[in-house]
């Protein structure tokens, strides 16, 4: 039986609309994309489709076989798409409850709670943005080179992987005008001291008005040091594990430096994007 | 159609009425669930358990899975008074539903400073959160023996006119007798129970799963136990129990309710389902209407206990 996305009905104060909602999506498709990820497509209720680059859902993950992913899993978005009707999460398979994803099948119904959180931003005097990212963070900074270049925005992308053909998204990025550039570990390019020259050649020919990143600590210490050198502003998304996603129960917080002061956030709530300037590893 | 009936899903913990007998745990709710529904279907509002000072809480990973179930050691991270009475007080005054304030403190002189503190206009009910170490005893919870519960509660009792519901631990061996302790000190409800004390370990890097080291277990996994405890107190106390413990389903409420509880508090299903609230609430209403139950007195305490025939165990 064809399984038809909805969300779960409940009463929402006179005048307004749920900020986000708990919606069974049916499954288009999840199929592997290299030897590490796996897409995840779903066929999405509108409720749920209204999001921004950055924000994140919280998966009601199957549980794979002797294993119990009890918990909600926090996941980036990879592709929204309101007039399809699509949500897609790019995944890598290490733990409980991305394992119980990989069991998802085409036409499985599957519990998600979301958007979630605080997304990119991308005030108007950041013109000419550097995306930085590794792993699994590519995934992250993907819708975000969406709305780049739908703003017209010039795109810089530099993808970092443990090896060439690992690094994610290059195709994608390029689709969206970016000048991708791949760095890995197997050359040593990926190193922060082989990133920094390649990085502020691009700074001095003044085409780096803004950074974002995610997926490395490595590297967010890079352009932290880059960022405060020359002056150029950032964002980060962050990770940290999750028990409700909505800011209730403060299991998420990590430790941010602002105005000279180490102060606690909620990845969940106040995150997951960040000033590059305040994150703490 | 059935015989039209409005079922009347009304409860009174005390002097205390509530529209409905659900409400969150403490600690699984903030204004943050605002963003999903209507928070004035529910019951009760219960709080975070605020401390008199700033605390930062445990350090990450503050939760883990576990089979049915979960473990956090957040460690009561607070603001303290100051952001209680000047922030949130007058934020969850915009609501109908009673707000219960949850309370917690490591010595007797420090939780009565913060039930006279927290004893406000907009606060309905006070929740003294015994089940945290106390530092004059060894570390160990007032909610552990019935002495302890009985000298906080009555120092508590002594410090505020409201209504002071005593929240039992289930990491005690005489859950009947603690409560009969709180009840005797002036108590005017319990709440049945908390966490219980649990631990997790990674074994490929060998290290404890929760930064605390150990931490409370909660969700379906511990709902027998809160059950229990719940028929337990309900049997040897007059005054009202609340369940709290693993509640998740319709079919969960409903068996605290026939067990005693006059109202139940719903935690770690939040955490699965946020919906999970509102939508109990809609569905012991349509239950009540399709049962021709008019009242959920017609379902607290009516456990059946079938007299043992001959030659079955007894």
């Amino acid at each position: 039986m064809t399984h038809s996305p909805t969300v779960m009905s409940v009463p929402v104060p006179q005048g307004l609309r749920a900020r986000c909602s708990e919606a069974t999506c049916r499954v288009v498709s999840n199929t592997p994309v290299n030897g590490e990820y796996r897409l995840l497509v779903l066929d999405a209720p509108p409720e749920v489709l209204d999001c921004q680059p950055g924000q994140f859902f919280q998966l009601l993950c199957p549980a794979p076989e002797n294993e119990h992913p009890f918990l909600r899993r926090p996941m980036s978005i990879y592709g929204y798409d309101r007039r399809a009707g699509r949500l897609e999460f790019l995944y890598k398979v290490t733990g409980a409850g991305t394992r119980g994803l990989a069991t998802l099948r085409t036409g499985d119904a599957f519990n998600v709670l979301g958007p979630l959180g605080h997304g990119f931003s991308m005030p108007d005097t950041w013109q000419n943005l550097m995306l930085v990212a590794r792993g699994v963070g590519l995934a992250t900074l993907a819708p975000l080179a969406r709305l780049a270049h739908e703003k017209g925005r010039k795109l810089t992308a530099i993808c970092s992987a443990r090896r060439a053909d690992l690094a994610m998204s290059v195709a994608l990025f390029e689709s969206f005008g970016a000048e991708v550039i791949v760095v890995h570990d197997e050359d040593a390019s990926s190193t922060p001291e082989a990133l920094r020259p390649l990085i502020e050649a691009r700074i001095a020919q003044g085409t780096v008005d803004a950074f974002y990143t995610c997926g490395s600590a490595r590297l967010l210490r890079l352009l932290q040091t880059l960022a405060t050198t020359h002056g150029i502003p950032g964002e980060v998304a962050m990770e940290q594990q999750m028990a409700c996603g909505l800011g209730m129960c403060q299991a998420c917080v990590r430790s941010f430096r602002v105005g000279g002061e180490v102060i606690q956030r909620r990845v969940c709530r106040e995150g997951p994007v960040f000033p590059i300037s305040e994150a703490m590893e | 159609m059935k015989d039209f009936i409005t079922p009347d899903t009304g409860t009174q913990i005390g002097t205390l009425a509530l529209q409905n007998p659900i409400m969150p745990a403490s600690g699984t709710f903030s204004e943050d669930l605002a963003d999903v529904f209507d928070l004035d279907v529910l019951g009760a509002h219960v709080l975070k358990t605020i401390m008199h000072g700033m605390r930062a809480g445990n350090p990450t990973p503050r939760v883990c899975d576990m089979p049915s179930g979960m473990m956090n050691a957040i460690g009561i991270p607070s603001k303290g008074i100051d952001d209680f009475r000047d922030r949130m007080l007058p934020y969850w005054a915009g609501y109908g539903a009673p707000l219960v304030v949850s309370i917690s403190a490591h010595s007797m002189d420090e939780f009565v400073r913060l039930c006279e503190a927290v004893s406000l206009p907009g606060v309905a009910a006070i929740e003294a959160n015994i089940s945290c170490p106390n530092i004059e005893a060894d570390g160990r919870a007032f909610a552990m023996r019935p002495d302890t519960t009985h000298t906080v509660i009555e120092r508590l009792r002594g410090c505020t006119d409201l209504p002071l519901w005593a929240k039992l631990s289930p990491n005690t061996g005489e859950p009947a007798e603690v409560g009969r302790a709180a009840q005797d000190a002036g108590a005017d409800a319990l709440v049945v129970a908390n966490t219980m004390l649990g631990m997790s370990i990674d074994v490929a890097s060998r290290t404890p799963r929760l930064g605390n080291v150990m931490g409370g277990m909660s969700g379906p996994a511990i709902k027998p136990v809160a059950l229990r405890m719940t028929y337990q107190c309900a049997r040897a106390c007059h005054i009202p129990v609340i369940g709290c413990g693993g509640i998740s389903t319709l079919e969960d409420v409903l068996e605290f309710l026939i067990a005693g509880a006059r109202a139940v508090q719903i935690g770690t299903a939040t955490f699965q389902s946020p919906t999970i609230m509102a939508r109990l609430v809609t569905q012991l209403r349509d239950w009540m209407a399709a049962q021709g139950v008019s009242s959920l007195g017609e379902i607290i305490g009516t456990l059946e206990i079938p007299q043992a025939a001959d030659g079955v165990w007894a």
